[in-house]
């Protein structure tokens, strides 16, 4: 078990044609992942990476069986792309592109939620399930299969994370990136509830950082709802109010959204949160033992 | 992006957001002339810069010279305009070096009979837009919303139909607006919501928000904030940007796609992805450090923005030393460690350089730095790395003074 994909799920890439959709096409085939397509309207017939390219995600779905898609279109057309996905009745949409703007996220997420699909991003790596599917742009051989799912707002600081945890023995089951972007389909909240219920997670591993109160909101939802063991770390206990850190969604607006507040109210949740991005993986081995 | 104050004001009159009337002017000539001209009885000439708290704001050549001030005459406003232009505002918002005024906004005063707080932005939790209302105008809305949160009011929209007449009443309801009033509301307020959706702003804000005596409402101040990432769809707006109001390595930064934020530390640091850059400034503060910036390469780095970023690093003249960490997923540390070496001889270094790199290719990219023969230090994990970082700048710091 594991959550939202796995060795069953056949993945398209909408964007396929481009250098950044062919590059991770191959790697996740790589990885064992079943691409069964591309999607780039205007190059309908053609093969990208051995996955046939199709003009439209309906004509996908009904072509392949997909019930995945990693979205690489450029920010422009993503919003668009999103849509598209979500009327073609894919289950799990994964948006990897960044940059797309606010308003658009605000208008597609009307419809997704609506829907049945669940959106993973934008502007995140992806999702991957240990040993069985990979979707996005994480490097594969980091991962050890394992009990420990990961929640995170970041790229390469979830890495960090697997890779520390990795070396203090503890696999993953899945990990998740939720993307940098101030909305974003999927909350910490959705994916604790998904763990708390998959068989094959121990123990679960947020990583959060300034900007929003998607944060508080996971620590609610666990003081309530989960009783796997959790850690936590949250990212920018240094960054200046009023100031964007790389991603869109990272700012301290208002005196709002510190690393302050997210840290008092997820140790008030009785979430252990390291002190330290190099106690990531020591801290949920910490957690568990505490549990244990 | 932001804009100026002025700027946001002539986008609110075209859209049919009132606003007083007024005249924006470089020298104080064209001030005492914008005073004539607006009635030449009484007038406000506001500093255009791009912090708040200009009312309260001091300068720093003139003592005792507000940011914002009403002139009855029109040598008090060339008095007044000499005070402020060309010299620097310090407000709460802009640091104790200020920033350089450049232009006034000379405004028609009005009588007001009350004055509100009016707001637009995207609720994140809600995933939609919010018109954001409040009695108390004129003063801090996070002090009102920490201290009497229960008289702010919020009305979340749908962003395709906008903010409705009925949604428009209510508010104007809750915040005790005269009946007589309702009509200019509902065209202020619905013509308000419509800007934001349209020209994709991150922050629409309004404090404060005139009631005037013949029960009008009138932007007494405009804020706007606009998406960067939808500025590709209003290239008009884009002519907008002040450059002269950024700090101008972040400018540079922006030009190579970096993302960079200058801080007050004194240990650069390169890191490859947000999270983790940001997680590195506070590794650096943990261990004793303090962080000079934040500074994202992005996922696929080259040469030249490896370069470019630690010219922009050294350029700081508080760095006592460099941190680079970098986690390899799909940028190689082969890539990053040649792009290093290329950058370190390319520029003249002189402070430590502390590497830790993982990840992809991660021995082969180590063996890269030990070869060059460069001083460069390398470290074993995170901690290694802010150690040995935060000792380094220490030293360096500890030589100059001796």
């Amino acid at each position: 078990m594991s959550i939202l994909i796995d060795r069953n799920t056949r993945v398209l890439c909408q964007g396929i044609t481009g250098r950044a959709g062919q590059f991770h096409t191959k790697h996740c085939r790589e990885y064992g992942t079943q691409i069964v397509g591309g999607v780039t309207p205007g190059r309908g017939g053609q093969t990208i990476e051995g996955a046939p390219v199709f003009d439209t995600v309906a004509e996908a779905v009904e072509k392949t069986g997909a019930d995945a898609t990693m979205i690489f279109v450029p920010p422009p057309f993503a919003a668009d792309a999103i849509l598209e996905a979500a009327a073609a009745g894919i289950r799990v949409i994964v948006a990897i592109t960044e940059g797309i703007p606010v308003i658009d996220m605000v208008r597609a997420m009307q419809v997704v939620r609506r829907s049945n699909s669940v959106l993973i991003g934008p502007n995140c790596p992806g999702v991957i399930t240990v040993d069985e599917c990979k979707i996005g742009i994480m490097p594969g051989y980091i991962h050890r299969r394992g009990p420990i799912g990961v929640i995170s707002r970041s790229g390469t600081l979830t890495y960090e994370a697997v890779w520390q945890l990795s070396n203090v023995g503890l696999g993953q089951s899945t990990c998740v990136g939720l993307g940098g972007d101030p909305i974003v389909g999927t909350s910490f909240v959705d994916l604790l509830r998904m763990f708390q219920d998959d068989p094959a997670t121990e123990g679960i591993l947020v990583i959060g950082e300034i900007g929003g109160s998607a944060e508080e909101e996971a620590a609610a939802f666990v003081a309530q709802h989960v009783s796997k063991p959790v850690a936590a770390f949250i990212a920018g206990r240094t960054a200046p109010p009023g100031k964007r850190m790389g991603h869109a969604g990272a700012i301290i607006s208002g005196g709002k959204g510190t690393a302050a507040e997210k840290i008092a109210a997820l140790e008030a949740a009785g979430i252990l949160v390291a002190e330290s991005p190099a106690e990531m993986g020591a801290t949920m081995k910490l957690a568990i033992e505490k549990r244990a | 992006m932001k804009i100026h104050e002025y700027q946001a004001k002539q986008i609110f009159r075209e859209a049919g957001v009132a606003v007083p009337n007024g005249i924006v002017a470089d020298t104080p000539q064209a001030v005492g002339e914008a005073f004539s001209s607006l009635g030449g009885k009484i007038a406000v000439v506001k500093s255009q810069i791009h912090a708040g708290g200009r009312g309260k704001g001091t300068i720093i050549e003139v003592p005792g010279q507000r940011g914002v001030q009403l002139v009855r005459s029109r040598d008090e406003a060339e008095t007044v305009a000499a005070n402020l232009l060309g010299h620097r505002l310090v407000t709460i918002q802009t640091g104790p070096e200020g920033k350089a005024v450049h232009h006034v906004l000379v405004e028609a005063a009005c009588t007001i009979a009350h004055e509100f707080y009016l707001a637009v932005v995207v609720d994140r939790a809600a995933g939609s837009p919010v018109l954001i209302a409040s009695r108390e105008g004129g003063v801090e809305i996070e002090h009102v919303a920490a201290t009497t949160p229960e008289r702010i009011f919020t009305e979340p929209f749908d962003p395709h139909c906008g903010l409705r007449p009925y949604q428009i009443r209510k508010l104007a309801w809750q915040l005790g607006l005269p009946q007589e009033s309702l009509h200019a509301a509902e065209s202020f307020m619905c013509a308000l919501a419509c800007l934001f959706l349209r020209h994709d702003c991150s922050l629409l804000e309004i404090n404060p928000l005139a009631l005037t005596a013949d029960n009008q409402l009138l932007a007494l101040d405009a804020k706007m904030i606009f998406d960067d990432n939808a500025l590709f769809r209003h290239r008009k707006l884009s002519n907008l940007r002040d450059l002269a109001e950024e700090e101008p390595a972040e400018v540079r930064a922006g030009e190579a796609g970096l993302s960079y934020v200058r801080l007050q530390g004194n240990i650069g640091c390169l890191v490859n992805g947000a999270g983790l850059a940001m997680s590195t400034m506070d590794l650096i503060k943990l261990h004793g450090g303090e962080p000079a910036n934040f500074l994202d390469v992005g996922g696929g780095a080259n040469v030249q923005q490896v370069t470019e970023a630690l010219r922009i690093l050294i350029s700081d003249k508080n760095v006592r030393a460099v941190l680079v960490n970098i986690f390899g997923g799909i940028m190689q540390c082969t890539t990053i460690a040649q792009a290093l070496i290329e950058a370190y001889n390319a520029l003249h270094f002189t402070v430590p350089l502390v590497v830790r790199l993982e990840g992809t290719e991660v021995e082969q990219g180590c063996r890269i730095l030990a070869d060059s023969a460069l001083n460069i230090i390398t470290a074993s994990d995170l901690t290694d790395a802010a150690k040995k970082v935060v000792a380094a700048a220490k030293a360096t710091a500890a030589t100059e003074k001796s």
